[in-house]
């Protein structure tokens, strides 16, 4: 598998306090890759930061060139997507327009097939693509961020707390969703506090705490460590005995 | 007051309106995609009427030169912003964009000022004139500030309306011009008669609102300009650029703008500084709408013009008073309705 999103030495900063310090991880092609930690841990801004939405200091390339120099925008057209925590949806336009805009790059026939894929994936959307996004359930605004990123052909997407908010049918579906997109090539970077529902989708996990990497490695792992465990998964008791 | 009075001053407040409506609506535009309070649309206004009142009288408006030079600086922008990246395709699309477009429209305004052409191609060239240097304007004074306050792209907006309205001075002069009406027939119902001129102005301004509204709603661009109104962070993660957008929005507003001067320059005089008056009536209907909302914009300018034709007949010399007091009411009303609110950051 070769390396798709490589992040070397990242440091990013809001103001003097840095948020996120010496951070490195890789994502290959065809891979679901988690960052679990605790609230404030920083996995939010390293997202916002790989997409360029804050300065980053350190190098992050995708598909071996590097991003530095490049935009938002300019990230988007390479295959970079991310679908952020606040979903960012055009929320006085429909459905519909929604999902049109996130092909704005794209030509028509990519997008009347990408429409298809979404309506595929996600039926439900297909059923309110008149209603304005704004008057969607918080699962449905979900769906359509989630979509709008795909209308766009991501090779990879980076999802910043896809369950915040979900009541547990609706989390069970969208993780569904981010294996089904693996099949499909799409790589996935995935960032939540559900620890355990990400780690069972995940094929590679990392470990966040106060803006720094203190564990990685094989999900399977990973959710084995008595210390993610005690942390994130509930089992204190498991991990004491 | 007798009917045929009140039809009178009825007919003159809805022209009037027709323009400021459009004036606001390209305000609300400005604003919500770019957060520009547009102090420069009365410069557009102003610069459209008179360079069309200009080519009209067999003369080269300095306007069209003025396009050249800043869109020689705009391009001189473009190339620092790509010097890291330089394409050729790109370079030439700067090219064509902010110097090949100015000076083949310098040139046609050359060649028609001495042609005495038509004033259909004297309005057609005005509004390429204006529109080029809405466009230039936007690249060198507002996209580099994209990213800061509104407080200051309001101080930049203020500059800018101020340096506009210096040249102003020095391409038309002092001295109040007009221009030839679009339509000479007239038309009379009842005891109202409606000029060419009058129903040129309810026919294009219906026309261009029209299309406006065809614009947002069906087409992609038109969509993309909204999306970036609504969610600036969500436009820019499907790939919309902001430059592209705050282009279109600047390039749709110098065209209202330069549109309302030439609809209006047959009726009025217009001094190189009438815009500014006009730009701020436009203005008053904005802020009515909230600078959000466009029906309500257009129907506040409706009612800016009624007020402002009956309270040229009651008070004349209170007529711009009684027209900028609107506003405090309904600032008072939005001021109890509305929270105060910490401008948002980004």
């Amino acid at each position: 598998m070769s390396t798709l999103l490589e992040v070397t030495d990242a440091h990013v900063s809001y103001g003097k306090v840095e948020a996120v310090r010496s951070v490195s991880l890789t994502v290959a092609e065809n891979e679901i890759v988690t960052i679990i930690g605790a609230n404030g841990a920083g996995k939010t801004t390293l997202l916002s930061a790989i997409m360029g939405v804050f300065p980053l200091k350190g190098r992050v390339s995708f598909l071996g060139e590097d991003l530095a120099r490049y935009e938002i925008e300019d990230r988007v057209a390479r295959g970079l997507c991310l679908v952020p925590e606040h979903r960012e949806l055009f929320a006085s336009m429909n459905v519909e327009d929604n999902l049109q805009l996130g092909a704005f790059r794209m030509s028509k026939a990519h997008a009347t097939r990408g429409f298809e894929h979404v309506y595929t994936l996600f039926p439900k959307l297909k059923e309110r693509r008149k209603q304005l996004a704004g008057t969607l359930s918080g699962g449905e605004q979900q769906m359509l961020a989630m979509g709008r990123a795909l209308m766009g052909a991501p090779k990879m997407l980076m999802l910043d707390e896809p369950s915040l908010g979900l009541a547990p049918i609706i989390v069970a579906g969208i993780f569904e969703i981010v294996a089904k997109l693996r099949q499909e090539g799409v790589s996935v970077l995935l960032v939540e506090q559900n620890a355990k529902a990400a780690l069972n989708v995940a094929d590679r996990a990392y470990v966040m705490e106060l803006g720094e990497f203190v564990l990685n490695g094989k999900a399977a792992d990973i959710a084995t460590d008595p210390r993610v465990a005690a942390s994130y998964l509930g089992f204190a008791e498991v991990a004491a005995s | 007051m007798n009917t045929t009075i009140l039809l009178f001053l009825l007919q003159d407040g809805i022209t009037n309106g027709a323009i400021y409506a459009l004036l606001g609506l390209a305000l609300v535009l400005v604003f919500a995609v770019t957060r520009v309070i547009l102090i420069p649309q009365g410069e557009f206004v102003t610069y459209g009427a008179l360079t069309y009142a200009s080519l009209a009288a067999g003369r080269t408006p300095g306007t069209a030169k003025l396009a050249v030079v800043i869109g020689l600086v705009a391009f001189a922008f473009d190339l620092y912003a790509m010097r890291k990246t330089l394409h050729m395709p790109k370079i030439l699309r700067a090219f064509g964009l902010n110097v090949a477009f100015p000076v083949v429209v310098m040139l046609a305004t050359m060649w028609a000022a001495d042609q005495r052409m038509p004033a259909g191609v004297s309005l057609v060239l005005s509004l390429l004139i204006v529109a080029s240097i809405g466009l230039s304007l936007y690249r060198i004074v507002f996209q580099p500030l994209a990213h800061t306050s509104v407080l200051v792209l309001l101080i930049a907006s203020v500059g800018v309306h101020l340096a506009l309205q210096g040249l102003g001075l020095l391409f038309f002069g002092a001295e109040g011009q007009r221009g030839p009406t679009l339509l000479t027939a007239s038309a009379t119902l009842g005891s109202l008669r409606f000029t060419g001129q009058g129903m040129a102005v309810y026919g294009i301004t219906v026309a261009f609102i029209v299309g406006l509204w065809l614009f947002f709603g069906l087409t992609l661009y038109g969509k993309a300009l909204r999306a970036t109104a609504v969610n600036r962070l969500g436009a820019r993660l499907v790939g919309i650029r902001t430059t592209l957008s705050g282009q279109i929005a600047f390039l749709l507003a110098s065209t209202i703008g330069a549109l309302s001067g030439i609809l209006i320059v047959p009726i009025t005089t217009l001094y190189y500084d009438t815009g500014f008056l006009i730009g701020l009536k436009g203005f008053i209907a904005a802020i009515i709408g909230g600078l959000i909302s466009y029906p309500l914009t257009a129907v506040a300018a409706l009612v800016v013009g009624i007020v402002e034709a009956f309270s040229s007949f009651y008070a004349s010399n209170f007529k711009e008073v009684i027209v900028f007091t609107l506003l405090i009411p309904v600032l008072l009303l939005r001021s109890l309705a509305a929270p105060a609110v910490e401008e948002e950051k980004d």
